[in-house]
């Protein structure tokens, strides 16, 4: 069975760990074909609103619908139109690279995942990489690798946790690209960084956090810079 | 082949690939589990007498070799998956989430009964124990004894991923809920090697395992996906 959702609503998300709020009573609305970034310090709970957006959290309270429907109500095939691209990269080092994607393309119950992975090994500009072990890798090379793990099952949810780190300028670039592309393409991407200046290229919102609450949402991200400091030190409430 | 049994079939055989190229896991289990073996043997197998050691202490060195080697292997085959988190995006993946438990399962009693394989003659051969009288009892009791210990340290191995003291706590969280798995294992084996074996002895703590591991399996089933999604 095949599930499909065009928006991602976020109603009064709230999580603690013990007596840790992490977030608190988070109210968001995401459209398909919209890139909305996830802006904060450290412990602003971007993580967790990701880790929850992905079903690997569970909130504390509030409701979270894709397309209407809770994640319970969806099932576990909610997870196959759902892509992740964590900090920590989900990659297994003592395969190669092209090992990697085949093999979550099976999980993921991708149709003929040799020609799919060869064709995401294109798009990471690894071709020539492909039988080589993933610890040979350089960061950069692993982080572009990843995003087309996280892209293989063509999620219509994609949420990345600091995408940019470790790319050079020519595979920064390549991403934006990358994204924007999948914007066109109807997905819906939720982008946590501390990069600002990719931030105010590539985001069509952004939304502030500072310890687990929403500070504001950013509809116009030209200046964001300037205006996500005066929000942080303002504290200021939407 | 059903959506749960294929993503059990792609997750052993990727740990089965993986260990296949570095054959980490097998060595290290291995190397240890003879360690054991050896120098239990050299403790308990008197010189200069007829050779044999004392009592059922081939049944007891052979289940702690087996426990404290398994105990390794189940650290090392999630430390795998600690690196670049790769469990969690096992769990990120639209199969049934007990499946991911299953397939991981699947590869360690897969890398202990291989272990088996090579200490159980060793076990015989230093404490001239008969353990290949009755092999069909004896390869019952170690398969579901070995399913057993691994079922409950999967499940515990998977909980503490994240654990910074994971190596410490495995142990002291496996062990006494593994007793006993490792009781009947070992009282089996003892009246299978005994002068007159007690084979109606040895099926009552086949049957005993088999319950265990029926009781293991499906609390393991049943808590795997609430345990590992926060």
């Amino acid at each position: 069975m095949s599930v499909d959702f065009l928006d991602l609503s976020i109603r009064e998300l709230s999580r603690h760990f013990g007596r840790r709020r992490a977030l608190s009573r988070l109210s968001l609305e995401c459209r398909a074909g919209e890139i909305v970034g996830l802006l904060g310090p450290n412990g602003a709970g971007k993580s967790t609103l990701l880790a929850i957006v992905s079903t690997l959290a569970a909130p504390s309270s509030g409701e979270l619908r894709y397309g209407g429907r809770t994640a319970h109500e969806i099932g576990a095939v909610l997870r196959a139109r759902i892509g992740v691209l964590s900090h920590d990269l989900h990659l297994y080092s003592e395969l190669t690279a092209l090992e990697n994607l085949v093999f979550f393309g099976r999980l993921y119950g991708v149709p003929d995942p040799e020609t799919v992975a060869a064709r995401a090994l294109e798009r990471a500009r690894l071709a020539d990489r492909g039988a080589d072990l993933v610890s040979g890798f350089s960061r950069g090379m692993r982080q572009r690798l990843a995003l087309e793990r996280a892209l293989l099952h063509n999620p219509r949810l994609l949420l990345l946790d600091e995408p940019f780190t470790g790319l050079d300028d020519a595979s920064t670039v390549a991403l934006i690209a990358r994204l924007r592309e999948l914007r066109s393409s109807g997905c819906i991407t939720l982008l946590a960084t501390h990069d600002l200046d990719v931030a105010e290229v590539v985001l069509d919102r952004a939304v502030i956090l500072q310890d687990g609450k929403l500070v504001a949402i950013e509809p116009d991200v030209r200046g964001l810079r300037k205006r996500y400091q005066e929000r942080l030190s303002a504290g200021a409430r939407p | 082949m059903s959506a749960f049994w294929r993503v059990v079939w792609i997750v052993a055989k990727k740990d089965l690939a993986i260990e296949a190229r570095s054959r980490e896991l097998l060595n290290t289990t291995v190397f240890f589990a003879l360690s054991c073996v050896i120098v239990f043997s050299v403790s308990f197998v008197g010189e200069g007498g007829d050779g044999r050691a004392l009592g059922d202490a081939a049944a007891g060195i052979l289940w702690i070799a087996i426990a404290f080697s398994g105990t390794l292997a189940l650290g090392r085959t999630f430390e795998r998956e600690r690196y670049g988190d790769t469990l969690r995006a096992l769990l990120l993946a639209p199969g049934a989430r007990p499946a991911v438990y299953v397939g991981k399962l699947v590869g360690v009693v897969g890398l202990l009964l291989a272990t088996e394989i090579i200490i159980v003659p060793l076990v015989a051969l230093l404490f001239q124990a008969r353990l290949f009288d009755h092999t069909l009892l004896l390869a019952a009791l170690l398969g579901f004894g070995t399913v057993g210990f691994a079922c409950v340290g999967t499940l515990f191995a998977a909980m503490l991923g994240r654990a910074r003291s994971r190596d410490v706590l495995l142990p002291i969280l496996l062990y006494p809920v593994t007793i006993p798995v490792m009781i009947a294992g070992v009282r089996g084996t003892a009246a299978l090697i005994q002068p007159t074996p007690q084979l109606d002895m040895a099926r009552l703590w086949i049957m005993l395992l088999l319950s265990f591991d029926v009781v293991f399996l499906t609390l393991s089933l049943w808590t795997f996906e609430s345990v590992m999604t926060e």
